[in-house]
């Protein structure tokens, strides 16, 4: 371990520039997927090189395969100048590589240490090695101000913290060039601040770091050097500073992004959801919705933002009768639905509530199912696609083709299986089941993950014209785009609770942010001001 | 016979009665720990015991036929791997699968090569385990209580009973304190978290299932070879799936299931005791009972209703890299 | 768009299962080689013992019986993702409900009798995969675990009632009384004679039918009603389920009854149509079988009705084996089933890749030449 950094070192002082990473020509394909088409990119040592692209666009592959996860099926990679052969994880770590995965690769149940000496125990037997390991970690704490409880264990520790062993990890490898992916998706906006402040301590003791991201504000304030990727292809390479958070995203998607839909001022009427002092408990005990009280009217959107992890997934799953309550009350147009006592989701959608999930492929519909039976999902008791007490399959084929052509969903084949629908082309077969049904209140969560661009269009303007039509909408997203295009009111939830409502028209990225951190919202306007 | 020797007996019995379980108990640990579900137990302690039992007739010698039930067992252990771990199998399937196979096989190549319904030719003297006496037993036989827990209890059983007892921590000692330990139930929790350590997934499950065939073997070669002096057709009745409720009970530990398995064999021993006895107040006790006892504790345990076996998280699923 | 390809459905519910299913047969032809036997006079004398006289048939299709109603067992639970091991002890404990009632409700007339007697299997079937189910269901304990257990709970709990209290004064056998002659299940061949048409007698009753009709009404439970389909949703995807409003728990529930349900029926063949009283272990690892004939047979009633009758015919051709060559024992049959598991269920995936690669260069050849 020592050995690789003296020669970094060396390397550095010479001046003999070579970049930390070079990769020429990277082809990968995953069956039919093309999902690396011929990458060239390099990266300098000691910088931060960001690597932007939409879902899909393969960065995540590219990673992974610098990482030895994955073979590439030709091109070659250069690290430190030398033509490598990266075979596994093993290889990449040899060679200074160390990388933090979007969903952590940590066993839970052992402490930090135990995580951090895995692979690395140093001898057969644990003893001696772990002595070694808990006074390297305290050197690395102090140097890279990772502050982290060797003995606790994994399981219990923040998402944060989590993260900071995945750093740890990597560094006690003796990692040299760190490869982080997507890591800001679970942190608040403050805790994210708080990496880019370890990443830019990293970069002064002369490690490289490759960042991996689609948020464009990282980008731009964390990076050096930025490579976009479209389609899995690499687009462009461009220094941070000679650019624009425009350009990027022209560059992302290949076009102008519409960043605001058209829509006209919304015309809230009746009350048609009403939470009151809602409560929501895991199975574990764990509080994750906190007092939640609030409203929806026909006619409006109500958008809640929030860093994924701070309770809007299980408020959604509540209100959609899939979690139960613990306390408090949800009153659907003036009664009493609130899960748990005879209210499911099946109920809930007898009176008219559609719930389109966060998670497309978790909840929302069984892959291995037709088109057909996935449009019956929840609908399955309908009187209408019965025959006596069987299922009237002609019935429901036809029906499916109609919400098929109804929402654009291509190709128009309601015995096709449901995996072999594209993602954008899957969630519009859910929301024509959803919306399709005309209910009075829709409950959609992050309505475009992992769409592509076109069906993002279509989908924000269907869900405009069920405002327009006098529906209630509640939309859950963690893109604050997103949120601030589609809708009339925003509630911002922290930590389980809804910290609180900015009208549409007053919000910004900044005021937003901070409310998403826990700072209350009158504090959240003046720390504003003052920056202004 | 006074109530003391009642129980002295008893408790030998029990010894006896556990040590297959204790051995097989583990060998499930080891598989288990490591994300693979191991049903299996049954049919490997089954042709263990066939293959000891006829390699020690043939070779007089139960050494060779203890090596010949490890190398039975080990095989089975990696045709268990090549389905589930290399072809993501499903794990369940794979184990019934080769308890059913071994079932046959086992009766199958008896009646060919003895021609005896199923049965191998009885063993003589030397080609079994014989009880081992601990030095200075007979001296202190005479002394009261502690003298005869020694001589009676503790002394006199043969080698594979100290050998399942020395096991146990020998198995706590490598699954916590050791390098291959602490992988092995790293790859049992969060595969993805081993790999991209650099360590081989596949391997490491490999070389868990094989450490499991080794310790079901020698339970196997126990059953013909020591507690017995020949194989018959089905002789483990059950003692596989006895372990792996063991093992469950015992959460998935070395020491808890070792306590498992001496209640169960407790029982076992008691069961065969208790046969038309009537006890003040109770009655007699039907004999089904006390066999069916150990199943039903297990599904309490199960159920949730003392204490929560939770088992290792990846358990049951074949490691497939995610995109 | 996948990454996985998807095959024509003749692949994969036609081609991959034999492939398995031959390389099963060629193992077990090694392992006849191995004891010094020939394999074709094997499968010579196992296709004769099974279809080469009329009586074979009679036997071969009365296994074929026990292993319908056991493949369809297994199968429901299967399409609810549960693996109900415990098909052995559900039959067994129906036994029970069938005897209960053919003795103790003699009075009846037959047709009565035999409703009754479905009725009675249905209950004590359905009511011991319901302990397990429900421990699955509300308490979370893994039901291939339970389902073991329960098996060896029901053995001793029938061996216990077997010797305590069914037995009849005086016998030392450990079985139940005769059931009357008139509530016995008829046999097909009682049944031809009767109009006309004489059949070799076999132990082939009524049930044989029952079994046909239980195999269309699980087509239709699974494919063609909603209960069916959210049998099958939760099974696929538990999350999705409850996000439908399908509660998991009372499908799991319902699935391990018809489960449990449709192993007892097992018994009706066994009890009341051939053995006539309740014998200990009647069973006869015909509930394990049934997982065999449910895997290879793709959880579909009419794959299980062919693989149901490939193990019938392997177990009354193993029967006639045992009797022309007294090196090969019945148990060349148990070694068959296991390895029958072992391809077509725990390595049913070996061939996929190559298959898929084979089939997607055939079809790219068609395609080109199309093209051109």
């Amino acid at each position: 371990m020592s050995d690789t950094i003296h020669q970094m070192h060396g390397a550095g002082e010479t001046g003999a520039v070579q970049p930390a990473i070079e990769l020429r020509g990277i082809d990968k394909r995953f069956g039919a997927v093309h999902a690396n088409k011929s990458i060239d990119l390099r990266v300098e040592k000691g910088t931060i090189h960001g690597i932007v692209g939409e879902n899909g666009a393969g960065k995540s592959t590219l990673m992974s395969i610098l990482y030895g996860f994955y073979q590439a099926d030709g091109g070659t990679i250069h690290v430190d100048g030398k033509l490598c052969v990266i075979k596994g994880s093993e290889d990449a770590i040899a060679l200074g590589i160390g990388m933090v995965h979007q969903h952590f690769m940590l066993v839970e149940t052992f402490t930090v240490l135990e995580n951090v000496i895995l692979g690395v125990e140093g001898g057969a037997v644990l003893r001696a090695g772990v002595d070694r390991a808990r006074e390297e970690l305290k050197r690395l704490e102090r140097e890279y101000a990772l502050d982290v409880n060797p003995d606790a264990i994994v399981g219990e520790l923040s998402v944060g913290a989590q993260q900071r062993v995945e750093i740890l990890k990597a560094l006690y490898r003796g990692a040299e060039i760190l490869i982080l992916d997507e890591p800001t998706g679970v942190l608040t906006p403050q805790e994210a601040d708080h990496l880019f402040r370890i990443l830019e301590t990293l970069k002064e003791q002369g490690k490289t770091v490759v960042l991996i991201t689609h948020k464009l504000r990282e980008i731009m304030a964390a990076t050096d050097n930025v490579s976009v990727m479209r389609q899995g292809e690499m687009v462009a390479h461009r220094k941070t500073a000679e650019t624009s958070p425009e350009e990027i995203s022209e560059l992302m998607v290949g076009r102008k992004v519409l960043l605001h839909i058209e829509k006209g001022e919304a015309a809230p009427a009746a009350i048609v959801l009403e939470v009151d002092n809602l409560c929501v408990d895991t199975l574990q005990g764990v509080r994750k919705v906190k007092n939640a009280s609030f409203t929806v009217r026909a006619g409006e959107i109500v958008g809640i933002a929030g860093v994924s992890g701070n309770g809007q997934s299980e408020l959604l799953e509540a209100l959609g009768g899939i979690r139960p309550v613990t306390e408090g009350q949800v009153l659907f147009n003036g009664q009493d639905v609130t899960p748990g006592h005879g209210v499911d989701a099946a109920e809930l959608r007898h009176r008219g509530v559609a719930h389109v999930p966060e998670d497309r492929h978790r909840m929302a519909m069984v892959t291995g199912f037709s088109a057909k039976e996935a449009a019956i999902l929840g609908y399955e008791d309908d009187p209408a696609y019965q025959k006596g007490i069987f299922l009237n399959w002609h019935a429901i084929a036809d029906a499916t083709e109609h919400m098929m052509s109804e929402f654009d969903v291509r190709p128009n084949d309601p015995n096709l299986k449901a995996a072999n629908f594209s993602g954008g082309n899957q969630q519009k077969l859910v929301l024509a089941r959803e919306m399709m049904r005309d209910p009075e209140l829709l409950l959609v969560g992050q309505p475009t993950r992992g769409v592509d661009i076109g069906a993002i269009e279509f989908i924000h303007k269907r869900i405009v014209a069920m405002r327009d039509a006098g529906k209630a909408v509640l939309l859950v997203s963690v893109e604050l785009d997103e949120i601030m295009s589609l809708a009339d009111r925003i509630l911002v939830m922290c930590n389980g609770s809804i910290i609180g409502e900015v009208a549409a028209a007053d919000a910004n990225e900044r005021v937003l942010g901070l409310m998403m951190a826990g700072v209350a919202p009158n504090e959240a306007k003046s720390a504003e001001g003052h920056h202004v | 016979m006074d109530n003391f020797e009642l129980v002295i007996l008893l408790l030998d019995a029990t010894l006896r009665t556990s040590t297959p379980l204790i051995l097989a108990a583990l060998a499930g640990m080891f598989s288990e720990r490591s994300g693979t579900i191991n049903l299996a137990l049954e049919g490997m302690m089954l042709g263990g015991a066939f293959s000891a039992a006829t390699v020690a007739y043939y070779a007089g010698n139960p050494w060779i036929g203890l090596l010949a039930a490890i190398a039975t067992t080990v095989s089975l252990s990696l045709l268990h791997g090549f389905a589930c771990i290399t072809h993501k199998g499903n794990q369940v399937v794979s184990g019934m699968a080769i308890n059913i196979l071994m079932s046959g096989l086992t009766a199958l190549v008896g009646i060919a090569l003895f021609a005896q319904g199923g049965k191998t030719p009885s063993l003589d003297h030397g080609s079994r385990f014989q009880p081992i006496t601990l030095p200075g037993a007979d001296a202190v036989a005479d002394v009261p209580i502690l003298g005869s827990l020694y001589s009676e209890l503790l002394s006199g059983h043969n080698i594979l009973v100290y050998i399942a007892f020395l096991a146990v921590p020998a198995a706590w000692w490598v699954m916590y304190r050791t390098r291959f330990g602490l992988r092995l139930r790293a790859v049992g929790e969060n595969p993805g978290a081993v790999d991209t350590a650099g360590i081989g997934v596949i391997a490491m499950r490999y070389r868990a299932v094989m450490c499991s065939g080794v310790l079901v073997g020698m339970s196997g070669a126990y059953l013909s070879t020591a507690q017995g002096a020949s194989f018959l057709q089905d002789m483990t009745a059950g003692k596989g799936y006895i372990a792996l409720a063991a093992m469950v009970f015992g959460k998935w530990r070395p020491f808890p299931a070792l306590f498992a398995c001496l209640l169960f064999g407790f029982l076992d021993a008691a069961a065969t005791r208790m046969q038309g006895v009537v006890l003040p107040g109770i009655g007699e006790v039907p004999v089904q009972l006390v066999q069916a006892l150990p199943y039903v504790l297990t599904v309490i345990l199960l159920a949730g209703f003392i204490g929560r076996a939770i088992p290792p998280k990846s358990l049951g699923r074949p490691y497939v890299k995610e995109r | 768009m996948n990454d996985t390809v998807q095959l024509p459905r003749w692949i994969d519910v036609g081609v991959l299962p034999v492939i398995n299913l031959l390389l099963a047969l060629a193992v077990s032809g090694l392992v006849v080689l191995a004891i010094g036997e020939s394999p074709s006079e094997v499968v010579e004398i196992l296709l004769y013992g099974a279809f080469g006289y009329e009586e074979a048939w009679g036997y071969t299709l009365y296994y074929t019986t026990n292993f319908i109603f056991t493949g369809l067992a297994f199968a429901v639970a299967f399409h609810c993702g549960l693996f109900n091991i415990g098909a052995e002890g559900q039959a067994y404990v129906g036994g029970l409900g069938v005897i209960l009632a053919a003795l103790y409700l003699d009075f009846l007339p037959f047709p009565i009798m035999m409703i009754v007697a479905i009725l009675a299997a249905t209950a004590f079937g359905a009511a011991w995969a319901y302990i397990p189910a429900y421990l699955q269901a509300r308490r979370g304990s893994h039901v291939v675990i339970t389902t073991i257990m329960f098996n060896f709970i029901a053995s001793s709990l029938m061996v216990y009632l077997l010797v305590n209290v069914l037995r009849p004064q005086g016998s030392m056998n450990p079985e139940s009384k005769q059931i009357a002659e008139h509530l016995r299940l008829p046999f097909i061949h009682d049944m031809a004679a009767s109009l006309g048409i004489e059949i070799a007698r076999s132990p082939l009753n009524l049930s044989f039918v029952y079994a046909l009709i239980c195999s269309v009404l699980v087509w239709l439970f699974i494919w063609h009603t909603r209960w069916g389909y959210a049998i099958r949703t939760v099974g696929a995807n538990a999350v999705a389920a409850t996000y439908a409003g399908i509660e998991p728990g009372r499908y799991i529930i319902m699935a391990m009854m018809i489960s449990g349900a449709l192993s007892s029926f097992m018994a009706l063949n066994e009890v009341m149509g051939v053995q006539h009283r309740l014998l200990i272990d009647f069973t006869a690892g015909y509930g394990f079988v049934g997982i065999a004939v449910a895997l290879m047979g793709r959880n579909h009633p009419f794959g299980i009705f062919l693989s149901a009758l490939l193990f019938g015919m392997l177990y009354q051709g193993g029967a006639e084996l045992s009797f022309e060559i007294p090196t090969i024992s019945n148990d060349m049959v148990v070694v068959i089933q296991g390895l029958v598991i072992l391809f077509t269920g725990a390595m049913e995936h070996m061939f996929r890749p190559r298959v898929t690669k084979i089939y997607m260069a055939w079809h790219l050849r068609r395609h080109g030449q199309e093209a051109a």
